[in-house]
């Protein structure tokens, strides 16, 4: 008998994971996928917002406002690259600087600090290759950028490390109100718990439905980016975002923490929540409306499309609450969710407190997490480093500067990937411009021969992803 | 302190490093990020190089090897499984590696020869989904050929650059079913000699102004693409498209120069080969540092590759042997001829011709960038034509080359030649 | 009459061979492609890459090519022969795996030295 059982281990599930393993608490966390952060986590604008977009008055205001400002500590804690670089909403008609102080004034009345309304003059200076028609933008200096990912397999890590127990490719297929707990179907056997919290992203409605009446419904929205070759990134010095208007919150454009610029998205409503593809037409809106804001951008310097998936539902609010007896759902996450992550976690664990739950704080809880990344290093430490362990001297790839050294202690983590991408979003391997070109098949061998498997049996990313079909040369029988 | 530190144990920085020993420099250090000699060679089993600069068939491992045994009997110094970090035009190259930890080398000269890279998905944005299964051809020719592993069974190639071509044949010669060699332009890629022997013997279809529109994936892994035939404006024509069943979409759309650590020195970059700018003896816009073979162009010929590298190391010798910097600065400043692109030619190396510098004649590199037939290539000065040159065919994937000779660039005048294709 | 691409070399010759004239050939650019065009036309041959199993060895398969072109359609039947092939590391350039392969005249024979 688990005390709580969270199903979906995205930057949410992950966040609720963490804050919640700080407790004396028995704790489960079903997720469908081979690793964490598979959903909406893995793919948007990787922005940290200042929280001037939500209505005031709402949990979203609050939740980005507190969430904003846990993420600087949080980060340094647990060792995941996150900069405070602020945004700029830009402005390039009166209209539309109308819309900046709309959002100036609900940033005001929802707390986000040092905001400031700039003129044309001063955004040019700020972001010199920005289209010069601009008329002004709002300024908000708490914004930020960060690895989503990492954020979410830092909380899940830690939450491992103090007895949390991941249950990955598990998919809940049931949920049965028993006495005093919840017995949970899924594919991998039952887990029962006496505390359910519901963090399945684009799947909460369908999880919210297995004890519950529905309240929302999830209205899955696909937004299609491009990511771009280091060149690039002098392109923008903060957050560009365009000012939401009829045809949604625009393209916005923004340096990332590896180095890369982001752009995107686009905003479509799709019918099936797994299908994440790209289509021509998306990315051609993407390249169209972000021309608008930085007309130089060179889209032949793309080194990557990727779309995501966001859990829109019709409810300009996010789903949080008690669904049930002993249920919460943290569902209808969307922007500004991975910001809100950590003040949601915060918010669950006092609504499970509200439902009855016994909270008795866990002696010397791990509250940080350290990776050592060696071309952070100065050249001393990387030397003393690779003495230590020669393997932090060799190079695997080479486009991100990351070592063999680092791949294998991904790979012996507290939560071990199973994939080249696994790899990747724990310490950027295949992130650069060559795509894992290089280095695909060297990270192949490493995870082989770590994982002590064929290598046939490594795959991608997620279930299926297979790389390798067969060997040559089949035995010939005599 | 070196006298040459060469950048790279392909092909190009085998032949430079061996060049620049014949021309006798004794201190040479070869950094090499692979655990072995030979770079991409190694992965290329199959024939066809070496004819020009061994007069001779061979495959790729085996013309690497004839560099690696003529090396081995100098005492040219090599640094395997070691990255370089990044170099600075006071020519100190920061290294990295298992054995011997992070360390900084200086040199009086240095060989670029990094090679290229593969263009990628993300670089022509295919739509569809991001499934495995896709691979860029080099990368799945390194799991064949060299580990032994197959990528797929059934597939479509994307692209009719050589290595893309190569691995039609590979595929199927390992029991794959090449379904479609996809081509953008309306001519291939890559070499008529790869049209012939890679697709049509074995009765692969190449379909030319055509390419993928969509990646359906099932499962993870890709199970069909959309292939469409490109309109005005390369728009897919609607109605045309071609549905495969297939588990594998190889990408042989093109090759980059990997120039990374040559951008961060601060040498400049020609944005029409995305190599560095070079003169006549391969020298960069940081004296004494040298570029060759494909970091500086991509090449369709490695025996190209290696006649350019060893001009470049060549001239890395002559520049230490005159006194490396402090010699170049008592020389007088070079008249340099600047050479223009004019119709019809996607790019020249070198860009840069310094006429005192040359002896009998300099090898003037370039592509055209469409089809040609019986045509002309012209260098002009001005109206004057300095040189012509008869061409029976020429293509965008076929290197040219042309020799100017010392006689004919003394004929220049101006500051600037033009070289110009034209239809005879 | 037939029209070819010469494969000798990456020069690309366009060939014909004229079958009614003593299967003269004209587009060669040396006596190469004349060479070629006349077997191509009667029996094309070609020089086969590919790999043999290799243990003890710095990779597992071991690059192999005939060492002379043999007849295109009996190619696959040498690739049939190679699966049953397994060399034992050291093996250097030249070393014969399969001499006279599917009686064609030509070895196979190593490329790389592993």
């Amino acid at each position: 008998m688990y005390d709580v059982a969270i199903v979906g281990c995205g930057v949410i599930g992950a966040a609720a994971a963490f804050e919640l393993s700080k407790y004396e608490l028995n704790i489960v966390i079903l997720e469908k996928e081979n690793d964490v952060s598979m959903g909406e986590t893995r793919a948007n604008s990787a922005i940290i917002h200042a929280g001037y977009d939500p209505r005031p008055g709402t949990l979203m205001a609050k939740l980005n406002v507190q969430g904003n400002a846990m993420t600087e500590a949080l980060c340094r804690q647990l060792s995941v690259p996150f900069s405070r670089i602020g945004s700029l909403v830009l402005a390039f008609s009166q209209d539309e600087m109308k819309t900046v102080w709309d959002l100036y004034t609900r940033g005001l009345a929802n707390g986000v600090p040092d905001m400031e309304i700039l003129w044309g003059e001063k955004v040019r200076e700020l972001e010199p290759e920005i289209n010069g028609q601009v008329v002004g933008a709002l300024y908000a200096p708490s914004a930020g950028i960060i690895y989503p990912w990492e954020y979410a397999l830092a909380f899940a890590e830690t939450a491992v490390r103090n007895g949390a127990e991941l249950r990955l490719n598990t998919s809940v297929t049931g949920i049965e109100k028993r006495d005093g707990f919840y017995r949970i179907h899924t594919n991998n056997g039952d887990y029962d718990a006496r505390y359910v919290v519901n963090a399945a992203g684009v799947h909460s409605g369908e999880i919210h439905s297995m004890v519950a009446e529905p309240t929302f419904t999830i209205r899955p929205n696909r937004g299609e980016y491009y990511l771009m070759d280091k060149c690039e990134v002098t392109r923008a010095n903060h957050v560009l975002f365009q000012c939401p208007n009829e045809d949604g919150k625009g393209v916005l454009v923004a340096p990332t923490v590896g180095g890369n610029l982001i752009v995107g998205p686009n905003a479509e409503s799709v019918s099936d929540p797994e299908r994440v593809n790209n289509t021509a037409a998306g990315m051609a809106f993407v390249r169209t409306k972000a021309l608008k804001s930085v007309p130089t951008l060179n889209f032949r310097n793309s080194i990557r499309n990727f779309a995501g998936i966001r859990a829109n539902t019709e409810h300009d609010e996010f789903q949080i609450g008690v669904a049930a007896e002993n249920f919460i759902d943290l569902a209808g996450i969307k922007s500004p969710g991975l910001t809100s992550a950590p003040a949601i976690a915060l918010y669950a664990v006092e609504l499970l407190r509200g439902c009855g739950m016994r909270a008795v704080p866990r002696e010397n809880p791990v509250t940080t997490r350290e990776r050592l990344c060696v071309r952070m290093l100065s050249d001393p430490q990387k030397n003393e480093a690779i003495r230590r362990n020669p393997l932090y001297g060799r190079v695997i790839c080479r486009c991100e500067t990351v070592t063999e050294g680092e791949i294998v202690d991904a790979i012996h983590s507290p939560i071990p990937p199973c994939s080249l991408d696994g790899v990747k979003r724990r310490v950027g391997t295949g992130m650069g411009r060559c795509q894992g070109g290089f280095c695909g098949p060297r990270v192949l061998e490493i995870l082989a021969r770590e994982l002590r498997t064929d290598r046939l049996n490594i795959l991608q990313d997620g279930a299926g992803s297979h790389i390798l079909m067969s060997r040559t040369k089949r035995e010939v029988s005599e | 302190m070196q006298d040459l530190i060469v950048i790279g144990g392909g092909p190009a920085g085998l032949a430079a490093a061996y060049a620049a020993y014949r021309k006798g420099l004794r201190d040479i250090l070869i950094v090499e990020r692979d655990r072995e000699l030979g770079g991409i060679l190694n992965q290329c089993i199959h024939n066809g190089f070496g004819l020009h600069r061994f007069k001779e068939e061979l495959t790729g491992p085996e013309y690497a090897d004839r560099f690696i045994r003529m090396l081995s009997d100098t005492n040219v110094h090599v640094m395997l499984d070691t990255m370089v970090l990044g170099i600075t035009q006071g020519r100190e190259v920061r290294v990295i590696s298992a054995a011997r930890g992070y360390e900084t080398l200086s040199a009086k000269s240095i060989v670029l020869a990094m090679g290229c890279r593969e263009r990628t998905r993300g670089a022509i944005a295919i739509p569809g989904d991001r499934p495995a299964g896709i691979f860029t051809a080099g990368t799945a020719q390194r799991y064949l050929n060299m580990e032994g592993y197959m990528v797929g069974r059934r597939v479509v190639i994307l692209g009719s650059g050589d290595i893309g071509l190569i691995m039609a044949r590979r595929m199927t010669l390992e029991g794959a079913k090449v379904l479609a060699c996809v081509e953008l332009m309306p001519y291939s890629g890559g070499l008529m000699r790869n049209i012939v022997q890679c697709l049509q013997d074995w009765d692969i279809p190449l379909y030319l102004s055509h390419t993928i529109t969509n990646i359906v994936a099932t499962e993870g892994r890709v199970s069909h693409v959309t292939v469409q035939k490109l309109g005005e404006n390369n728009a897919p024509l609607a109605g045309s498209e071609i549905e495969f069943d297939c588990d594998t979409v190889l990408l042989s759309v093109g090759l980059i120069p990997e120039n990374e650590l040559t951008r961060d020195a601060g040498i400049r970059i020609d944005p029409r080969t995305n190599g560095a700018i070079v003169y006549e003896n391969m020298e960069t816009s940081a004296p004494g540092v040298f570029a060759c073979g494909n970091v500086v162009h991509v090449h369709d010929l490695v025996d190209y590759v290696s006649a350019e590298s060893e001009r470049a190391g060549a001239a890395a010798a002559q520049y230490v042997l005159a006194g490396g910097p402090e010699g170049a600065a008592d020389q007088p400043e070079r008249a340099t001829v600047e050479l223009v692109n004019g119709d019809g030619i996607g790019y020249t190396v070198p860009q840069k011709i310094r006429v005192e510098n040359v002896a009998k004649a300099a090898d003037l590199f370039f592509r055209v960038r469409r089809l040609y037939g019986e045509s002309v290539v012209e260098v002009t000065d001005g109206d004057a034509v300095i040189a012509a040159y008869r061409r029976s065919q020429m293509a965008p994937g076929e290197m040219e080359h042309i020799l100017l000779t010392k006689a004919q660039l003394d004929r220049i005048t101006g500051n600037t030649v033009t070289v110009t294709a034209k239809e005879a | 009459m037939a029209d070819l691409v010469c494969i000798v070399c990456p020069k690309g010759c366009r060939l014909h061979v004229d079958e009614e004239n003593g299967d003269a050939v004209t587009g060669n650019a040396c006596p190469r492609g004349a060479e070629y065009a006349r077997a191509e036309t009667r029996r094309p041959t070609r020089v086969m890459t590919s790999t043999v199993r290799l243990t003890g060895g710095r990779y597992c398969r071991c690059p192999i090519k005939t060492d002379a072109p043999v007849p295109k359609g009996k190619i696959m039947d040498i690739m049939e022969q190679l699966n049953g092939v397994e060399l034992q590391a050291p093996v250097t350039i030249g070393q014969v795996v399969i001499p006279n392969v599917a009686d064609t005249g030509a070895n196979i024979v190593v490329t790389r030295n592993l």
